[in-house]
């Protein structure tokens, strides 16, 4: 059964149709890198995905339960779909780090608020949130920022600002872990760092979807790739099969425009 | 008139003078905050109807809304039983928590959309993402801000005199036009600094408090 599966999602803006019906499905622990370009509609199936912005037709599916099916016609409360979305993490492109808290409670943070609503933590509050502390320090040391726990995030780089923003989504175990461009709003030397934490993620079969203009990358590491243009899936297959035979035309050009830029 | 004397009947005039400042604070500061989230309001009249009023209220003098908060009820319900003293701080209060609304709606969309989306998908509730996460960007955001329309009100609280309630200056005048004395007047001016002086340090030592982050 896939982790993942995305049914004919179509998205307006007023009259403006941005996603045209896209499915894909996705195995427990595959990348999948998505790429197209600008205004394809790729990050908003991201925020889709992650229920920042409702599908007005289609299917949202993990791990066989139905997270959202636009046919319902209901209207999700917020508690329900705080539940949903937790299936899903999000990294943003410029980081979104909250300014206020150090790298350590950047990560601890939701978990510290989400574990309040446990039914045993007034007794085992120290344990808790001890426990979640000794998390986020992994985290961080997994990214390679142990040395910056107490840094604030404007006293980090940007790629580190982006480590510290993917162990945050990593702290509440999302089952698929989203990027939307994790590196371009970065300096092109700061985006190895990041690409090799995604990298070591993909390793360890991290569920992942990944929109990225990074092609060398996505080829590499990637599972699978999705090439979006006008709100449709052209093209779905291995890195193989999309960069080195694309069936489509459209695939072709847009393959070509980026190996003149690179 | 000795100087203690004087000094004394200052002081008087003085508390109503805090008193005007220190209630128009506490009631405006909270109102306002209600008033930046009927103008931010997804109900589209509502919000109209808010953004109407904030605009007339920062449209007009205050001394007009004072006059017609004294008077209206007065002439029109002859209702004659309402101090002064009230009529003064409601006009206070109403006209400063639209002044504060604006600060704060502008403090509040300027923190992008992005740290909300940011504990959204984390699992935070609303309330959660407000207070945990929004509001102490916002604060240090319109501080500096603030500071300077919280400045202006210790020096608008003279406007009470307009309907002959005896804040400090009425005081002076007093002394002035009946006694012949002068020097009251730039005493009042004393007052005034001392009072604006601690605020500017207090505020100074918040801004230094929040200067750990920037937002
Ligand atoms: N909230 C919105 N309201 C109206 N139109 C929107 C909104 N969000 C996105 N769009 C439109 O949807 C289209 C797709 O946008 P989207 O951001 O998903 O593209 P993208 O593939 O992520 O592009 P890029 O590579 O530049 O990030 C664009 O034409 C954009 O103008
Ligand atoms: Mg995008």
């Amino acid at each position: 059964m896939p982790i993942l599966e995305v049914q004919n999602i179509v998205k307006r803006f007023g009259t403006a149709e941005v996603l045209k019906g896209v499915s894909f499905s996705l195995e427990q622990g595959d990348s999948l890198a998505i790429i197209g370009s600008s205004g394809s509609g790729k990050t908003t199936l991201l925020r889709c995905l992650n229920f920042l912005e409702q599908a007005n037709e289609g299917r949202i599916i993990v791990r066989g339960e139905t997270l959202f099916d636009a046919s319902d016609h209901i209207l999700y409360n917020d508690q329900s779909i705080r539940r949903k979305r937790l299936h899903f993490g999000l990294v943003f492109q410029a980081f979104h780090l909250f300014p206020q808290y150090t790298a350590l409670k950047n990560i601890t943070l939701a978990r510290e608020l989400m574990a309040r609503e446990q039914a045993d933590f007034k007794q085992n509050k120290k344990e808790i949130l001890e426990g979640i502390q000794q998390r986020g320090l992994n985290l961080l040391d997994q990214v390679g920022l142990a040395d910056k726990r107490d840094f604030y995030p404007h006293q980090l780089s940007g790629g580190q600002q982006q480590r510290v923003a993917i162990a945050r989504a990593l702290a509440m175990n999302p089952d698929i872990l989203c990027f939307d461009e994790p590196t371009s709003a970065l300096d092109p030397e700061l985006t190895d760092e990041v690409l090799r934490v995604i990298r070591g993620l993909a390793e360890k079969n991290t569920t992942m979807v990944i929109v990225t203009h990074e092609m060398h990358f996505a080829r590499r590491v990637a599972d699978k790739v999705l090439f979006m243009d006008e709100g449709t899936v052209v093209e779905y297959g291995t890195p193989e099969a999309v960069f080195d035979h694309p069936s489509s035309e459209r695939t072709r050009r847009f393959l070509e425009r980026y190996s003149e830029d690179a | 008139m000795g100087f203690w004397n004087v000094t004394l009947r200052l002081l008087e005039g003085f508390q109503n003078t805090c008193l005007i400042f220190a209630l128009t604070l506490v009631l405006a500061l909270p109102l306002g905050l209600a008033v930046a989230f009927g103008s931010m309001s997804r109900l589209a009249p509502l919000r109209y109807l808010t953004k109407t009023f904030v605009w007339i209220i920062r449209g007009v003098p205050l001394m007009l809304q004072i006059f017609i908060i004294y008077f209206v009820p007065r002439i029109v319900f002859q209702i004659s039983f309402i101090p002064r003293f009230s009529s003064v701080i409601v006009a206070f209060t109403i006209n400063y928590a639209c002044y504060f609304s604006e600060i704060y709606r502008g403090g509040i969309e300027n923190i992008s959309r992005s740290q909300f989306e940011a504990g959204q998908v984390l699992g935070m509730t609303k309330s959660q993402i407000f207070f945990r996460v929004i509001l102490l960007q916002v604060v240090k955001r319109i501080l500096a801000p603030m500071s300077n329309e919280i400045i202006t009100l210790v020096k608008d609280t003279a406007l009470a005199r307009v309907i002959v309630v005896a804040e400090i200056i009425k005081v002076a005048y007093e002394f002035a036009a009946t006694d012949a004395l002068i020097w009251p007047l730039f005493y009042t001016g004393v007052f005034y600094l001392a009072f604006v002086g601690i605020l500017t340090l207090l505020f100074g030592y918040f801004e230094k408090k929040l200067d750990y982050f920037r937002a």
